[in-house]
C-alpha cells in the first residue's frame, strides 16, 4: 500500500466518522468540534488531489471563520439542548430509511458511471504544466472569471450587511452625546445674568439643565 | 492508486450523512445548519475530484464559489437564529410557522 493510498484511507475514514459524529453528538459544542475535524481532513483529501489552494481555503474559511461563528452562537445562546433532542429516536427510522435509499441510489450512480467518450480537448481550462496550483487558479480567476469573482465578493458583502442589520438592535435609554447640539449652543443661551433681589427665590425658568 | 470513484464514494457518504442529520435533528436548527455545511463539503469534494481527474481547473474555481455561498449562508442563517432566539427564547424549529405575518 503506497503512502498515498494510506493517506487517502486515513483522511476518508476520519472525515466520514467525524461527519457522523457531527449529527450524532449530544452536545452541539462537540458537534462543532467534530465539524472542524471533518473540514481538516477534507482539506487533507484536497491536498491529495493536488488542489492546495482549495485545501487551504477550506481550513482558513471553514475552520477559521464558519466553525468559530457556530461556536460563538452555540455558546452565546442559552439553549436547553436536552429538550431539542427529544424525538431524536422517533425521527431516526424515517430519516435512516431515506438516507439509505439515497445512499444506494448514489452508489448505483457512481457504479454505473463511466468516463465514456469525454472529449478532453474541449476542457475549458486545462491544468497547465509546471505551474503551481495557486498560480494557475489565480491566472484563471483574475481573467476569465473576474466578474464571477466580483459577484462572489458582492455576495459576501450582502451577507455581511444582512447579518449586521438582522442582529443589530437599537438600545433604548442610553444617554448618548449629541455633538451637533453641543456645537450649536451659544453663551447667551446658557448664561443669564440677573440682579437677584434679597429674600426672593431664584427663577430657574428658561435655563436648560 | 486511488481512483476517482473513491472520492465520489466519500462525497456520497458525506452527502447522505448531511441529509440524515437534517432528518434526525429536526428540532435543533444549529445542527441542521452544520448538516448543510456537510452537504456543501461533499459537493466540494466531488467538484475538486472531477477537476483533478479531468485536468480542468474550472471545478476548483467553482468549488471556491460554493465555499463563498456556504460562508454567506452560515452567517445569515446564524443571524436569523440569533434574532429568533431573542424573540422566542428557544430555537425549536418545529413551530416556526408562528413567525408568519
Amino acid at each position: 500500500m503506497t503512502v498515498q493510498a494510506f493517506a487517502f484511507y486515513l483522511f476518508a475514514t476520519i472525515v466520514v466518522a467525524s461527519g457522523a459524529m457531527v449529527i450524532l453528538a449530544r452536545n452541539p459544542v462537540h458537534s462543532v468540534l467534530w465539524l472542524i475535524l471533518a473540514f481538516f481532513n477534507a482539506g487533507g483529501l484536497m491536498v491529495l488531489l493536488g488542489a492546495e489552494f482549495i485545501a487551504m481555503l477550506l481550513i482558513i474559511v471553514y475552520v477559521g471563520a464558519v466553525a468559530v461563528l457556530f461556536l460563538f452562537v452555540v455558546m452565546m445562546l442559552n439553549i436547553d439542548f436536552a429538550a431539542l433532542r427529544a424525538g431524536f429516536v422517533s425521527y431516526f427510522p424515517l430519516g435512516g430509511a431515506i438516507a439509505l435509499v439515497l445512499l444506494v441510489e448514489l452508489m448505483l450512480g457512481v457504479g454505473a458511471w463511466q468516463a465514456g467518450a469525454l472529449n478532453l480537448a474541449q476542457r475549458i481550462a486545462p491544468v497547465p504544466e509546471a505551474t503551481p496550483n495557486i498560480e494557475a487558479i489565480g491566472q484563471l480567476l483574475y481573467t476569465r472569471y473576474i466578474f464571477l469573482f466580483e459577484a462572489a465578493g458582492l455576495i459576501l458583502l450582502v451577507a455581511m450587511i444582512g447579518a449586521i442589520v438582522l442582529t443589530h438592535r437599537a438600545r433604548g435609554g442610553v444617554r448618548a452625546q449629541n455633538v451637533d447640539r453641543q456645537n450649536r449652543r451659544r453663551p447667551h443661551e446658557a448664561i443669564r445674568t440677573i440682579n437677584q433681589p434679597v429674600g426672593e427665590g431664584v427663577d430657574l425658568g428658561g435655563v436648560e439643565p | 492508486m486511488i481512483g476517482l470513484a473513491h472520492y465520489l464514494v466519500v462525497g456520497a457518504i458525506l452527502f447522505v450523512l448531511g441529509v440524515l442529520g437534517i432528518f434526525i435533528n429536526r428540532k435543533n436548527v444549529i445542527i441542521i445548519l452544520m448538516a448543510i455545511e456537510l452537504i456543501l463539503l461533499a459537493v466540494n469534494i466531488n467538484l475538486v475530484a472531477f477537476s483533478a481527474y479531468l485536468g480542468d481547473l474550472v471545478g476548483q474555481v467553482f468549488a471556491m464559489f460554493v465555499l463563498t455561498v456556504a460562508a454567506g449562508e452560515a452567517a445569515v442563517g446564524l443571524a436569523i437564529l440569533v434574532i429568533y432566539f431573542r424573540a422566542r427564547g428557544t430555537i425549536a424549529v418545529d413551530d416556526v410557522n408562528r413567525m408568519k405575518g
